[in-house]
Parts: structure tokens; C-alpha cells; sequence
């Protein structure tokens, strides 16, 4: 049976496992599924995905579920947490909640799960107003994921809230299947002034084949404040599509990092809406791949009001025969006058193998903006390299303290320091150098 | 110190080097001038070891060993410094970092230990002053956003770190205001010593009124075409180039 057919079949047994909140959410789910039924996984001839084939992943034969309640133990996941810093967490372990490994409040705000949130009745109110109200319905991988929500992270911080310490939402997959699809869901609202930090990560600890679909809907109220991180350090046989969407209001600011330095297929769907004035948007993102690795980033931010503000900097290196994709849309809408839109997508080829596809679209429809893109492929400047050898430094580290600085723009503005350092260690660790000081 | 033999050099099949022939002994300051485009950042940048360029023929000594083969950092652990004309920026490391770096590199090459960090700071306290240089600028992104004349002391800054055996100075004062020029200036002559040798490449002869040469030569087209002592250089400030290429014929 294709995956396709063994999805569509076990949806029936799903629905009638699962006790939703409303028959809303049955309808939701429905409608989802249909959508999926007739679009099925995207193909290369869509614009969209013409660089990006899940054909090959698609042959493996994922159960939908995880069979069993699996556990790991704390030691062998340490690494990959936030350890200097206290923080809220949701972890789950192929799909299921681990209380063990979380820490989650309902303490003055909620961080807890989407399987509480879709069924007990006190969240009804937020899942009628929130959930999939700014995913695309149109979008089949979306469907797939929202026809099969059940699990994932559940933030809502109150209005004025300060968070007083990072959330961390994590995936871990153990392999206890021969090939696992996951469907991760969050939902992430931010009153009113509020001001949270999010960090992402999707993890197997086994080798066994691993696709997970993630969908992530962020709400940013009035004057709110979200920094959100992921980071994708995932081993050669873990797959990620990541469809984020995020709905700001008026004067919010919301930034989303995205490093990606592993996996073997991983697809970025970030999408920002805007729905109010003086709204900033932030998008940035690191790329460090090789061998086959295939990372793509595909952005849309919609400018659908007056006075806002995007910025876009993305940054790849590529190696071996390494794939890198930047499909950055940039929508302007009549209706915003006075946006400054701003994209920058700088590339790095290390090999005469590696292949980068860099397409900025920009479709501006109001006559008084400030938009701009700019795009650059190439490899490492020889002057430079001749200046930090005349210094002493070997070619290695040379090179390596080049691609250190050439993302330093994004890493600088990671906001917690214990993650920027992670990051800078995990790029000082790909590029296979210790340069004797923290980067 | 340096012994340059018949060097030629070309890049890209343009052969810019035509022979020259230099001799510059421990405690020595010597300057080499002449008119845009005859070849002065070139040689520096070849004795320094930049690939860019071909060495077609003849060879470098340093303390008698031939150094043409070897690569820019290898030159740079036997006491090689080359002062940028146009340095280059690296943001997201700071000058602190990036000598710390620079240092424990050369010092592993010659087979010693990390320099403790006390005496790293102490070193970096004692240079900073040399130079002029507020501590703040240290904890800044190398050369990033750096004036023309922060990057040039910051160069010789980087010297006095290093402590050279050679150093070559490619137009150390093009963009210094009187006052930057001086303290760049009073840096080397502190630094200068009887156990190492300074190579002055300029343009112009201001520099040399600070930084006193034992000897100037007169570089054109590719070929030293004239040698003398430091009053040769207020000749040529007095005179120009077209002087010595009227007296050639």
C-alpha cells in the first residue's frame, strides 16, 4: 500500500479513537483529510516544491503511529536541552507526550499539551478562536498534519506576561518503529504586551527513518514580543518538514532563527501575516550542510498593512554534494503603504558539487515601499584568507573563522546566550576546528 | 634577515617583478619607493607568500632560508609581518579573540604551549598603550567599521603583538591624520630593535620623516632602478619619479 492509501485508511480508526473538545474540530479534521485525499504530497511540479523531491523519502514504509509508549532516559538527551538555564519543556518521545522529561505551569500562563488543549473544556474558547485559523487550508501537508493533530506544544501567556524563563519544545524519535511519521502540532498565543522565547528542536536517537510534518501556528497579539528558535542538528536519516505560520497584530515583533545543520531532507515553510500596523517581522536563518544533505527555506511574508517591517537574512554554506534552497516571497499588498521590506540571502559553495537554487520573488502591488533583496553565491574571499594566514592562522581555521564571521550577522542576534553559544559550538564543530576561544 | 635574489613574479601571465634584488640585515630600516603601479604591494604581498602571484624566478631568504615554497601562515611562524594596505574585516570576531588566536597558532607551530592567559592580557594591556588604543576598541569586531586610521594602527597594534622579525609596512600611513601618523610611527620605532629589520613600502616620503631609513630604494617598473640613503627619498619628494626615469636614459 502507498503511504498515501495507509494514511487516508487510518484516518477513520484515528477520528474514532480521539474525544475532541467540539464537533468543530471533527469538521476541521474532515475537511483537512479531504484536502489531502485530493492533493496528495507535493510533487516537483509544483513551483513551490520544484526544488525540493520527497519522493525518495516517500517510499519508506512509515507507520503513522508509534506502536509502543517509548522512553529514554534523561543522560542520553541532556545534550540536546538548554542546561545552563532554567527552562519550561514539553518533550515528546514519536509523538507522545513524556511528563518525565517535561516541566510544564499553568502557573500565571500555560505551557502545556495540544491533546489537553483540543479536549478538556476550559480551552475551548482559545481552540475556537485559534486553531487552524492562520495555517493555509489550501496547503496539502498542512491537511495531512491537521487531520491528524493531536499532540504538541500548547503556549498561551496572558497579557503583560514577561516569561521568566525559555520554553523548549522537543521532539525526540527512538526508532522503535522501522520508519515513523510523525505529525507535531503547536499552538503558540502571545497576549497583549506579552513577551515570550521559544526554542524548537526535533531530534532521533536512532537511525532508523524518521518524517516528521510539523505544523506550528503562532498568535502575536498588541505590542507583543516572540523570539523564536529552531534548531535543526538532526542525524542523515531524519526528514522535517516544518510549516510555521504566524499572525501578528499591530506593533508585535516576532523573530524566527532557524539553523539548520542536519538532517537528511528538511523543509522550512515560514509564513508571516500581517494584521495590523507597526508590525516587525524578523526572519533569519543559518545554513551548514554537506554530503547530501538537502535544506530547504521557503518564506512568504504577507505585507497586508500600512507602516511594517520585514527583515530576511539567510545564510548557507554548502559542501559535498550538499543542496540548498532560498524561495523567499515578499507579498506587498495595496493596502501597505510605507512598508520596508528588506531580504538578504548571502550563499557559500565549498564544493563543485554543491548546488544552490536561490529565488527571491517579490510582488509588490502598493506604490510607496521600500523593498529590497539581495542575493550572492560564491566562495571564500582570497584576500581574506591571505590576511589570517599572513597572521599565522592555518588554512583550516582560516577558513573556518570566515564562515564563523560570514554567520556571525544571525548568531549575534540569537537572544539567549546560552543557545548563540550552543550554535557557535555546533558551528565550530561542522566546520571541524576549536579555535581556542568561544565564538 | 631577508636576502631577495633575480626575483620575478607574475600574475595572470603579466609579469610585474622584472629581478629584483634586496638585502636587508638584522636592525635595519629600509624603504622602498616609487610611483603607483610599479610593483610595491606586489613584492610585499610575494614575500609575505601570497598565492595569488607567480614566482617565476629566483628566490627568498629569511635568516638564510629559502621561504619561497612555504605558505603565508608557515612565513608568518618564522617571524614574517606583512601590514595591510587595505585590511581586511571579520565581523563576529573580535581584535582580542583574533590575536589570541593568531599568537597560540604561531606559538603551536614553534611547539609551545597556549600563552597563559594572564600573560595574554598582560601583553595585550602593554601593546594597547603602545598604540594609543582604548580598551573598548579591542572588544570590537576586527576592522569592522574601523576608520581607515583605527585600521592602520590596529595593524601595527597587531605587530606589537606578534613581534616580527620582519616586518614589512605596506603604505602603514595612507589615510593617518598627523596625529595617528605619529603614534603608528613612534610604534614601530619602539618596536625596532637590533634582532629584527623593517621593510617600509610608500609612496610618499612623510612616512619616512617619523620611521628614519638606512636605506631607500627606488622601485619602477618591476626593477630597483636606484639605492641611496634617506636623503634620496626627500629627493624624490622634491623632484618626483620622472627624475629618475630621465636620468635612466
Amino acid at each position: 500500500m502507498e503511504l498515501k492509501e495507509k494514511i487516508l485508511a487510518s484516518f477513520m480508526a484515528f477520528e474514532d479513537k480521539i474525544v475532541d473538545v467540539n464537533n468543530e474540530l471533527h469538521d476541521i479534521r474532515t475537511s483537512a483529510i479531504k484536502n489531502f485525499e485530493d492533493k496528495g504530497f507535493p510533487s516537483k511540479k509544483e513551483e513551490a516544491w520544484k526544488y525540493t523531491s520527497l519522493n525518495a523519502i516517500l517510499k519508506n514504509d512509515f507507520s503513522v503511529f508509534a506502536k509502543n509508549d517509548n522512553t529514554v532516559e534523561f543522560a542520553d538527551v541532556k545534550k540536546y536541552f538548554l542546561n545552563e538555564v532554567d527552562t519550561y519543556k514539553v518533550v515528546f518521545i514519536d509523538g507522545k507526550f513524556s511528563s518525565y522529561l517535561s516541566s510544564t505551569t499553568h502557573d500565571g500562563l500555560d505551557v502545556c499539551l495540544m491533546s489537553s488543549a483540543l479536549t478538556k473544556p476550559k480551552y475551548k474558547m482559545y481552540i475556537d478562536q485559534y486553531f487552524n485559523k492562520i495555517a493555509n487550508l489550501e496547503d496539502s501537508l498542512t491537511s495531512l498534519n491537521t487531520a491528524f493533530s493531536q499532540e504538541g506544544a500548547y503556549v498561551n501567556i496572558p497579557k503583560s506576561k514577561v516569561v521568566d524563563k525559555p520554553i523548549e519544545i522537543l521532539y525526540f524519535s527512538t526508532g522503535s518503529e522501522a520508519a515513523l511519521m510523525t505529525q507535531p502540532r503547536n499552538l503558540i498565543i502571545v497576549g497583549e504586551n506579552a513577551h515570550v522565547q521559544i526554542v524548537e528542536r526535533h531530534q532521533s536517537l536512532n537511525s532508523n527513518p524518521v518524517l516528521t510534518n510539523s505544523v506550528t501556528e503562532i498568535f502575536a497579539q498588541k505590542h507583543a514580543i516572540v523570539d523564536y528558535y529552531k534548531v535543526q542538528n538532526d542525524i542523515q536519516t531524519a526528514n522535517l518538514i516544518d510549516n510555521s505560520y504566524i499572525a501578528q497584530k499591530q506593533d508585535s515583533h516576532v523573530s524566527v532563527h532557524t539553523f539548520s545543520f542536519g538532517g537528511n531532507i528538511t523543509r522550512n515553510n515560514l509564513n508571516f501575516y500581517h494584521q495590523g500596523e507597526h508590525i516587525d517581522s524578523t526572519l533569519k536563518g543559518i545554513t551548514i550542510i554537506g554530503d547530501k544533505q538537502h535544506v530547504d527555506h521557503s518564506t512568504l511574508v504577507q505585507h497586508a498593512t500600512p507602516n511594517c517591517e520585514s527583515h530576511q537574512n539567510y545564510k548557507t554554506i554548502l559542501d559535498g554534494n550538499a543542496t540548498g534552497v532560498f524561495n523567499g516571497k515578499i507579498f506587498v499588498e495595496k493596502e501597505a503603504q510605507k512598508t520596508n521590506a528588506f531580504q538578504q540571502n548571502n550563499n557559500i559553495l565549498l564544493s563543485d558539487k554543491a548546488t544552490i537554487n536561490a529565488k527571491p520573488q517579490l510582488e509588490i502591488f502598493a506604490d510607496d515601499v521600500k523593498c529590497s533583496h539581495g542575493c550572492t553565491i560564491g566562495q571564500l574571499d582570497e584576500s581574506a584568507m591571505f590576511y589570517l594566514q599572513q597572521r599565522g592562522i592555518g588554512k583550516k581555521e582560516a577558513k573556518a573563522l570566515l564562515m564563523y564571521a560570514f554567520t556571525s550577522e544571525v548568531t549575534n542576534s540569537v537572544k539567549i546566550p546560552e543557545l548563540r553559544n550552543k550554535i557557535a559550538r555546533i558551528i565550530a564543530d561542522k566546520l571541524g576546528v576549536n579555535m581556542g576561544f568561544d565564538l | 634577515m631577508l636576502q631577495i635574489k633575480n626575483l620575478h613574479a607574475s600574475v595572470e601571465d603579466k609579469e610585474i617583478l622584472k629581478g629584483i634584488n634586496l638585502e636587508v640585515k638584522a636592525g635595519e630600516v629600509h624603504a622602498i619607493m616609487g610611483p603607483n603601479g610599479a610593483g610595491k604591494s606586489t613584492l610585499s604581498s610575494i614575500i609575505a607568500g601570497n598565492e595569488n602571484y607567480n614566482v617565476t624566478a629566483g628566490e627568498i631568504l629569511l635568516e638564510g632560508e629559502n621561504i619561497s615554497e612555504l605558505a603565508p601562515e608557515e612565513r608568518a611562524h618564522k617571524g614574517v609581518f606583512l601590514s595591510f594596505q587595505y585590511p581586511v574585516e571579520i565581523p563576529g570576531v573580535s581584535v582580542t579573540n583574533f590575536m589570541k588566536t593568531a599568537i597560540n597558532e604561531s606559538r603551536k607551530a614553534r611547539g609551545q604551549e597556549d600563552m597563559p592567559a594572564n600573560e595574554m592580557l598582560k601583553l595585550i594591556r602593554e601593546k594597547s598603550e603602545l598604540l594609543e588604543i582604548d580598551r573598548k576598541f579591542l572588544s570590537r569586531s576586527l576592522n569592522e567599521g574601523f576608520s581607515g586610521g583605527e585600521k592602520k594602527r590596529n595593524e601595527i597594534f597587531q605587530m606589537a603583538m606578534l613581534e616580527p622579525k620582519l616586518a614589512i609596512l605596506d603604505e602603514a600611513d595612507s589615510g593617518l591624520d598627523i596625529d595617528a601618523l605619529r603614534i603608528v610611527a613612534n610604534g614601530v620605532n619602539k618596536l625596532k630593535n637590533k634582532n629584527n629589520a623593517v621593510l617600509v613600502i610608500t609612496h610618499y616620503q612623510r612616512l619616512l620623516d617619523y620611521i628614519i631609513p638606512d636605506f631607500v630604494h627606488v622601485l619602477m617598473d618591476g626593477k630597483i632602478v636606484k639605492s641611496g640613503d634617506a636623503s634620496l627619498a626627500l629627493e624624490l619628494e622634491e623632484k618626483g619619479y620622472d627624475w629618475i626615469k630621465n636620468e635612466g636614459k
